[in-house]
This record gives C-alpha cells, sequence and structure tokens, in this order.
C-alpha cells in the first residue's frame, strides 16, 4: 500500500512539474528552485508534513521534500538555539544531500568524459 | 485596411501550424512523468522500508535515500544514460532528487575539460547553486518567522 501511495503523490508532482514545463515554457533549473522554495514555505507551515506521513517517499524523494527538509531543519534549530537557529538549521538539514551531489558528481567527473552527442 | 488585416494571416497560420502539428503531447508528457516520477519514489520507498527493517531512525532513514538516489543518479548521468532517460521522462527525471544530482553531476562532467577550477569548479553548481540558493534564503524566512510566531 505504502508504494501505491508513494507511486501516486511522487508521480502526481512530476506531472504539476511537467505540466509547468509544457504550459508555461520555464525552464528546468527555475522549476527546482519553486519546487524547492514551495516545498520549503509549505514545510514552514506544517503542511508539506502531513504529505509525508500519508506517501513516505513519494513526498521525501521529489525536491519540495528537499526544501521541506530545510524548513524542518531550520525549526528545529530554532527551538534548540534560539534565533541563530534561523541561520543554521536550513544548510544544516540539506547537508548530506548537498555533500553527496557534490562528492558523487565530483567522482564521476574523474572518471567520465562527455558523451558524443 | 486596419490592424485586423495584418493580424489576420499570422491568426490563420498559427491555426494551420497548429493543425498540422502532432495532437497534443501534453497528455502524453504527463503520464511518462506521472509513471517515471512514480518509480523513482517507489525505488525510494523500498529503500526506505529496507533501512527501516533494520532498524534506521527516520531522519537519518531519509538521509540515506537521498544519499543513494544521487549516487546512483550522478553514475547513470556520467555514464550517459541520464540524458537518454530525461528525454523520455521529462519531469519525471527532473523533480526527484535524482534530477538534483544530475544537474550537478552533468556540468561537472561537461566543463571539466576546462580546468578543475575555473571550469569543473566554477560550473559545478550552475543550475544547483540557485537552488541552495533561494532554498537557503527561503528557509531563513521561514526560521525567522518562526522564532516570533512559534
Amino acid at each position: 500500500m505504502d508504494y501505491i501511495k508513494a507511486f501516486a503523490v511522487g508521480g502526481g508532482i512530476c506531472i504539476l512539474g511537467q505540466l509547468l514545463i509544457d504550459l508555461t515554457k520555464l525552464t528546468s533549473a527555475r522549476i527546482l528552485v519553486l519546487f524547492v522554495v514551495c516545498g520549503c514555505l509549505l514545510g514552514g507551515l506544517g503542511w508539506y508534513d502531513k504529505l509525508v506521513d500519508f506517501a513516505g517517499a513519494g513526498a521525501t524523494v521529489p525536491l519540495p521534500g528537499f526544501g521541506n527538509a530545510l524548513a524542518k531543519g531550520v525549526k528545529s534549530e530554532v527551538d534548540m538555539k534560539g534565533f541563530s537557529g534561523a541561520f543554521t538549521g536550513g544548510l544544516k538539514s540539506a547537508s548530506a544531500g548537498i555533500t553527496a551531489a557534490i562528492v558523487f558528481a565530483f567522482l564521476t567527473a574523474l572518471i567520465f568524459n562527455p558523451k558524443e552527442k | 485596411m486596419g490592424k485586423r488585416d495584418i493580424l489576420k494571416p499570422k491568426d490563420e497560420y498559427e491555426k494551420m501550424v497548429k493543425a498540422a502539428s502532432p495532437k497534443s503531447p501534453l497528455f502524453k508528457n504527463c503520464l511518462r512523468a506521472f509513471v517515471s516520477g512514480g518509480i523513482i519514489c517507489c525505488i525510494g520507498q523500498f529503500l526506505m522500508n529496507v533501512f527501516s527493517t533494520f532498524g534506521v531512525v527516520t531522519e537519518s532513514r531519509n538521509m540515506l535515500v537521498s544519499i543513494i538516489l544521487i549516487g546512483v543518479a550522478s553514475l547513470l548521468t556520467g555514464l550517459g544514460f541520464y540524458s537518454k532517460i530525461g528525454k523520455f521522462c521529462g519531469a519525471g527525471s527532473i523533480v526527484p532528487i535524482t534530477g538534483f544530482s544530475n544537474s550537478v553531476t552533468a556540468p561537472a562532467v561537461e566543463f571539466k575539460k576546462e580546468g578543475f577550477v575555473l571550469g569543473l569548479g566554477a560550473k559545478i553548481f550552475t543550475v544547483a547553486g540557485p537552488v541552495i540558493l533561494y532554498g537557503t534564503l527561503s528557509s531563513i524566512l521561514v526560521g525567522i518567522i518562526y522564532y516570533f510566531v512559534r
């Protein structure tokens, strides 16, 4: 059952992205930015967590889930450290994703050369 | 001879283009995005379930799932598969976290030949940079508001 929920919600978020690409001609970079910011704001309101509770990876794997992780991190840091937590919490919670992306990208770039198109 | 007369041929031309171009690919694109995005999320769900049977706590479980998906997507990008998948999947390959990984790895591989500092180093965040910038900014906004209203 959790697979069906993950499939439906995750796929649904991707449809949203596809509609934005086809109907508004937004570039994919802008869509990534838009989705992360929206996820962060929805996470700030505490709404996105409800979707996570419902859909699991269907909500955490798409990029709004990354934004939600930023919001959750910043909120728990504010709870622990007060005002300065607003500055440390976001990147702290995103650090795993960003670091993984950097490390794997660097290793991949060491090994592979651009493919001829 | 008003403006209308000048505009008319253009309108007709647009109608002809519409009639001649293949039937709106919007539905097909959305279906592809739905299925491919859904499959990626199911792989994530599978990894999550595996980790939870090993008793990993929720927070680090989500992180591990992200790291694995990012690693695999990076490798597929290096092998040249991800762009092929992307052509078929559209947003289904962009919106999941694997798309973020692809957006970091693709310029890293592409610009390696321009040097490791000003090529790879400078271009690696071409797409991810804006994402991190605006993500961080909105997280600070959330943090400050949360500090005052919690």
